[in-house]
């Protein structure tokens, strides 16, 4: 029998007398990427950062299913475990590259960066997966020593993307990867991420405002609207047939794909 | 018993022995016991003004006169040599206010406070050497932030400090870093060996002298035991290495020592010349004898 | 000679001899007196003091006498001889609403209980150069108002305080012992007192620089002159021996009481927040420039966005302080020629990589 490889529980976040999101619960199959759709100001990044560890609930817990070492509740960690995982085990995709990314370092060391943090010591073989990488997220050889200062948006998101890889995450939390892109650019991200999402069987947790961005890469949706959860179910089914009213507003409100 | 002189009134006799009252050095010899028990370990202490300036060795001072008792022989030395000028103002301040015997041969001292270098002559059991710190905090210049090295230290997230070395064989094809190399201390924690060149790092490896470094201006304290182990960091593929010279010492003839370049004329022609002056001189001397 | 093999001990000791003779200047100029740089350089002594952490006339002006009137150096040397003093104990808070002021100006209210008190200011005067003061000096003495003038004034931060306009000044944490950064290493975040207590002593012209800034727009705070006082305050003292305070001294202190603009939070109400400054002595710049960052470093606290670098809590507090930085910055003039030479060492090996590199380049063009 599988277990869920994570967990919410009642999850709910304040800040001062304003709800971020109230109550949260779900929870995510190995191999399932889950879209957190809703309008912004909707809570859905409070609550990504909540599932992440990088911010703490207010009331409710979120459990996660480790590789190797069981299931362990996220703010209950040790920060130092916390921060072990969130380098291995997971990955976290921030809208702007910049957050994700050490803008001053080559993008080889970007990549390289994780290896390099759990003991690599082999310039040679680090600079190789860096490579691999690059190549897999479809940037040129030839940028492998520049900074992400001078790659473009879509690169930057790219090698944002193979940063986190590297380390063959299990988990990737995704905040609005898309955003802020060119449309071209962004369908072209899309593909790349359907691909990998494929390939690694990873799991994923993907917070977008993009309808049509939901469609394409999540098999699950849930729906916020003022900090609560108002609908979840298969993405297919609920872009094509929405029950709750402020669904029914999003959908229609989108251009079809 | 503190020595103390007159503590009052204005005037030479208002200071205590070695400057700093005893409550002070107390603290201070808390903080260094802390800092030997955790090797590399960056202890905070209450760093007092000291009569010289803030950069210009006043760690190092506060951790010698911590320290320093009336049987103690002090060794001062800056960039290798005893008669530079910090040098000799440091060695004057303390014979001044300690009295104590000063040398500047490496073997007698029992006591020997350093800017820049690690002497040539290996150190025995028994010795001291007091390293002067400008900045104690080995990721400041990749992490200003106090509050996040701190937690980097805390919880061995060292993969930034390697992300630096990975750079600087992508942009030189070797690690550029010549001095203030960071070193790994028995296995936990990275430290800066303040600013020597690399090719003193090997000699802090397993060192049978006791390691006290002092940073003033940062309120640092940190230590590496006699005998432990010191790694400067590297990658398998592009392991540490030491500076080398075509040249010899053109005074004693050393090839094994660290030179300094001198430049002799206008046309830049150039001499080199150990920068340890008591190692130089030793050599010297024995070849005479 | 700056840095030979031998020879060092003697060339100090001759530069040494050559400071204390330049410092006295031409023999035919009368020497200062303690006295006269107390009197006539009182603002000097004052910033001494105040930077200096030692609230000593004499020694401050010993300080500057033999600093040559550098007061960063004069600084540096009263502080180095603080740090030796034997500590007894520390003195009750002055309170400052004591104070007999001898200057008392709000700009928030047109008039105040007690009325706007001028004082000795170099507000009002015309920045011309008084060509009088070339020859001879002597003025007659200024006519003082009628003794019972010189009475208690009410704190207008009290009174828009009372209204529920003003947050009350943080409560004293009665019997708990603030950190003293004289004595225990500054960690950080820091509390507010010890915020405080850096930029007391902080440099005046870096805190005037970031108070500055706030007002141009970065991490601005919409401030007002609540008030600003300068005057006389009793320094009380509790002996163990004894258990209760005895008045031992009385000091010139400036204080400046700013009052800033606060939207309010989900808990609290709009209402006026408030930024401290105070220093020894007359020094209204120097309190007024150190409640403007006293505000700034609140920023979190009030649940604002930390954006400026007046803001920064590590940012201000470990750049401020004027010895540490003056040293560092001028450590930079001893000997590195050690780490020069491995940097000489390494920079001529890349050189050359990248010269044979290029010849090789050039060689397999021609045969081309």
């Amino acid at each position: 029998m599988t277990t869920p490889i994570l967990s919410a529980k009642g999850v709910t976040k304040r800040f001062g007398g304003r709800v971020a999101c109230r109550g949260v619960n779900f929870d995510l199959w190995p191999g399932e990427v889950l879209g957190i759709v809703g309008e912004s100001g909707s809570g859905k990044t409070t609550l990504l950062n909540c599932l992440a560890g990088r911010l703490i609930p207010d009331e409710g817990h979120v459990a996660y299913e480790t590789a190797s070492a069981g299931t362990v509740d996220v703010h209950r960690l040790p920060e130092a475990r916390r921060r072990l995982l969130a380098r291995t085990e997971w990955g976290f995709v921030h809208q702007d590259a910049r957050e994700g990314l050490r803008m001053g370092a080559s993008a080889g060391a970007n990549i390289g960066e994780r290896l390099m943090a759990i003991g690599a010591r082999h310039y040679g073989d680090i600079r190789r997966t860096a490579s691999d990488w690059l190549t897999r997220v479809e940037i040129g050889l030839d940028r492998l020593d520049d900074r992400p200062a001078a790659y473009s948006g879509g690169m930057r998101q790219r090698l944002q993307i193979a940063r986190n890889l590297v380390s063959n995450p299990r988990l990737v939390f995704m905040d609005e990867p898309t955003g802020g892109l060119d449309v071209s650019v962004q369908a072209r991200l899309l593909d790349l991420l359907r691909g990998l999402v494929d390939s690694f069987h990873l799991s994923a947790v993907l917070v977008t405002h993009d309808l049509g961005v939901a469609r394409l890469l999540t098999h699950r949706l849930m729906v916020m609207h003022g900090g609560d959860i108002v609908e979840t179910g298969l993405t297919d089914q609920m872009l094509d047939d929405p029950q709750h009213a402020y669904t029914q507003m999003l959908v229609a409100s989108i251009l079809p794909v | 018993m503190p020595d103390t002189v007159q503590q009052n009134g204005h005037g030479e006799g208002a200071y205590n022995y070695a400057y700093l009252d005893e409550q002070t050095k107390r603290m201070i010899r808390r903080a260094i016991l802390k800092a030997v028990a955790v090797p590399g370990y960056q202890v905070p202490f209450g760093g007092r003004e000291m009569p010289l300036p803030y950069g210009w060795g006043t760690g190092g001072i506060q951790v010698t006169a911590a320290i320093i008792g009336r049987d103690d022989t002090l060794k001062v030395i800056d960039q290798g040599a005893d008669d530079t000028t910090n040098a000799v103002s440091i060695r004057r301040f303390f014979a001044r206010v300690a009295g104590v015997a000063t040398t500047t041969r490496t073997e007698e001292a029992t006591i020997i406070q350093t800017r820049h270098r690690v002497p040539e002559t290996s150190l025995k059991d028994g010795q001291i050497l007091v390293f002067q710190v400008p900045i104690p905090e080995p990721l400041r210049m990749l992490e200003p932030r106090e509050t996040e090295t701190r937690t980097l230290h805390a919880l061995c997230e060292y993969g930034v400090m390697q992300v630096s070395l990975y750079e600087s064989i992508a942009r030189h094809g070797r690690i550029a870093k010549t001095y203030n190399y960071p070193v790994l201390v028995n296995g936990r924690y990275i430290m800066s060996p303040s600013p020597i060149p690399k090719f003193d790092n090997p000699k802090l490896d397993r060192n049978p002298a006791l390691q006290l470094y002092g940073a003033g201006r940062e309120k640092r304290i940190y230590a590496v035991p006699p005998y432990t182990s010191v790694k400067s960091l590297d990658f398998e593929d592009h392991p540490f290495e030491i500076e080398r010279w075509t040249e010899c010492c053109a005074l004693c003839g050393s090839t094994e020592s660290f030179l300094d370049e001198m430049i002799v004329d206008d046309t830049g022609k150039r001499r080199f010349i150990c920068s340890d002056t008591d190692y130089c001189q030793e050599r010297q001397d024995g070849q005479r004898r | 000679m700056y840095v030979a093999v031998k020879g060092g001990e003697t060339a100090i000791a001759h530069a040494l001899e050559l400071l204390a003779d330049r410092r006295r200047g031409s023999r035919d100029v009368p020497e200062l007196t303690l006295d006269q740089i107390d009197q006539q350089l009182a603002q000097s002594v004052d910033r001494v003091m105040t930077e200096g952490s030692c609230y000593d006339r004499q020694l401050a002006a010993l300080a500057i006498k033999q600093a040559r009137g550098d007061l960063i150096e004069a600084i540096f040397l009263l502080r180095a001889y603080r740090t030796t003093l034997p500590r007894f104990g520390h003195s009750e808070p002055i309170d400052t609403s004591r104070m007999s002021a001898e200057r008392r100006i709000s700009s928030t209210f047109k008039d105040v209980p007690g009325g706007q008190v001028l004082g000795p200011t170099f507000d009002y005067t015309h920045r011309l150069l008084d060509f009088s003061l070339m020859a001879n000096g002597e003025r007659p003495t200024a006519p003082t108002a009628p003794i019972d003038a010189a009475q208690i004034f009410p704190r207008v931060g009290d009174i828009l305080e009372r209204e529920g306009m003003l947050e009350p000044p943080p409560p004293a944490d009665a019997g708990v012992s603030t950190q003293d950064i004289t004595r225990d290493p500054l960690t950080l975040p820091a509390s507010r007192p010890v915020r405080l207590q850096a930029l007391a002593r902080g440099d005046e012209g870096f805190l005037l620089a970031l108070g500055y800034s706030t007002q141009r727009g970065y991490g601005n705070n919409h401030p007002f002159v609540g008030e600003i006082r300068f005057g006389a305050v009793p320094v009380s003292f509790v002996p163990e021996e004894l258990g209760f305070p005895i008045e031992i001294a009385e000091i010139d202190v400036t204080e400046c009481d700013m009052v800033n603009q606060f939207a309010g939070s989900h808990d609290v109400p709009p209402q006026f927040t408030r930024g401290y400054g105070l220093a020894f002595g007359h020094a209204e710049r120097k309190a007024m420039a150190m409640a403007l960052v006293d505000r700034a470093l609140r920023a979190e606290e009030l649940s604002e966005a930390v954006i400026s670098p007046a803001q920064d809590e590590e940012f201000v507090l470990a750049h401020s302080d004027n010895v540490e930085a003056s040293g560092f910055v001028q450590h930079l003039k001893l000997p590195h020629y050690v780490d020069f030479q491995s940097e000489l060492v390494v920079v001529r090996a890349l050189r050359a990589e990248v010269e044979a590199r290029q010849q090789q380049a050039a060689l397999d063009q021609a045969a081309e």
